[in-house]
C-alpha cells in the first residue's frame, strides 16, 4: 500500500538500519585493512545507534509517573486520566488548581537517545584506542593488513 | 505545552516529511554500501563522512536534537578525523589500496545478504506493539539533561572515567618507543 510506505513509521527505520548493518558486515568481512575493519564497524554501531532512536521516538514510556501536583508537570508531559474519567480525551481535564493533588502523567521516553549518546562516546573511546594499536602495529610491521597480525597464531 | 492533537492517521512524526526521509535513508544506503564496494581507504572514510552526516540529518529528523549535534560534532568532527589521520600516519601507497579478492567480495557480500534478508524476515514476522502513533513532543534537550543528571548519572560519571583511562592508554600505547 503506497500510503502505508509513505507514513514514515518504525518499519522505516529498521529496514533502514538493517541496510546499514548489512553494510557493516559485509565492510569487515571484505576488508584486510585494519582502518577498513574499524569503518565497518563504526557502520554497525551506527545501525545500532539508528535503531535506538527511532525505538525511543515512537515509544512513549510505559509506566506512568506520579508526580504530587499538577505544578510539577514538565513540557511535554501527558495527563493519566484516572480510570473513572477514562472517556473524556486527556490534557483537557478541569482547570481546578485549588489543592494539589498527586497526578500521574506519561513521560516521553529519552532512554533510546541516553544509550544511542553512549555508543556514540564508546565508539569515539573505540576509535582511539583502535587506531593507536594500528598505528603501534605499522611501526613495528611496516602494514596494516591484518593478515600480517599472526604473531598469536602459535 | 503539549497538546493532545490526535489526529490518529495524520502523519506520526508531525514535521516529519516522507519525503525528506527518503531523501536521508537513501543517502545512508547508498554511501554505506558505496563503503563496501570502495576500495581507497581514503574514500572509504569520504563515504563514511557521507553516511555519519545523513544518520546525524535522521536523529533530527526523530526529534533527537541533542543526539544529531552530538552525532556531528563527536563523530564526524572527532572520530572521522582520527580515522583520517590513522590513514595518513599508516597509508603507504602499496597498503593505501585494499586489493579485495573477488572470491572475498562475493562471500562478504553473500554473508551480508544473508544477513539483511534474515534480519528483515525476523522483522517481518514481529508483530511490535511498541509503534504508537503519536509524536513525541519536542523537549528531548531538556529531557535528556535532566535524564544525565538523575537516573544515568552513574553512567554519565561511569563515561568520563573511561574517556580519561583511554586518553591516557591511547597516548601511551601509540607513542614511539625510544630506542
Amino acid at each position: 500500500m503506497p500510503n502505508d510506505v509513505l507514513q514514515i513509521g518504525l518499519t522505516h527505520f529498521v529496514v533502514l538500519s538493517i541496510a546499514l548493518a548489512g553494510a557493516g558486515v559485509a565492510t569487515i568481512i571484505t576488508r584486510r585493512n585494519a582502518i577498513g575493519i574499524l569503518i565497518g564497524v563504526e557502520l554497525i554501531l551506527n545501525a545500532a545507534s539508528l535503531n535506538l532512536v527511532a525505538f525511543n521516538h515512537y515509544q512513549w514510556r510505559t509506566t506512568p509517573v506520579t508526580l504530587t501536583a499538577k505544578s510539577e508537570m514538565l513540557d511535554g508531559d501527558r495527563l493519566v486520566e484516572p480510570a473513572v474519567a477514562a472517556t473524556t480525551p486527556a490534557g483537557k481535564t478541569k482547570a481546578t488548581a485549588s489543592s494539589p493533588q498527586p497526578v500521574r502523567v506519561l513521560r516521553p521516553a529519552i532512554d533510546g537517545q541516553m544509550f544511542a549518546l553512549f555508543i556514540v562516546v564508546l565508539a569515539a573511546a573505540e576509535a582511539a584506542v583502535a587506531l593507536s594499536v594500528i598505528l603501534n602495529f605499522y611501526n613495528r610491521y611496516g602494514s596494516i593488513d591484518v593478515e600480517h597480525a599472526d604473531a598469536l597464531h602459535g | 505545552m503539549f497538546q493532545i492533537a490526535q489526529q490518529a492517521s495524520a502523519d506520526a512524526l508531525g514535521p516529519v516529511t516522507p519525503a525528506l526521509f527518503f531523501c536521508g535513508a537513501a543517502m545512508v544506503v547508498v554511501s554505506a554500501w558505496a563503503i563496501v564496494f570502495t576500495r581507497s581507504v581514503v574514500r572509504m572514510c569520504f563515504f563514511l563522512l557521507l553516511t555519519l552526516g545523513s544518520v546525524a540529518g535522521l536523529f533530527f529528523f526523530l526529534e533527537a536534537e541533542l543526539l544529531g549535534a552530538i552525532q556531528l560534532i563527536v563523530y564526524v568532527g572527532g572520530t572521522l578525523i582520527l580515522i583520517v589521520f590513522g590513514v595518513m600516519l599508516t597509508g603507504k601507497p602499496p597498503h593505501a589500496e585494499t586489493v579485495v579478492k573477488w572470491s572475498e567480495l562475493v562471500l562478504g557480500s553473500l554473508v551480508a545478504l544473508v544477513l539483511v534478508g534474515g534480519l528483515l524476515i525476523a522483522w517481518s514476522r514481529l508483530s511490535m506493539p511498541v509503534a504508537s502513533e503519536e509524536a513525541s513532543p519536542n523537549n528531548a534537550v531538556a529531557a535528556a539533561g535532566r535524564a544525565l543528571l538523575s537516573s544515568y548519572l552513574a553512567p554519565f560519571e561511569v563515561m568520563g572515567v573511561l574517556l580519561l583511562v583511554v586518553m591516557v592508554g591511547a597516548a601511551h600505547i601509540a607513542r614511539r618507543k625510544a630506542q
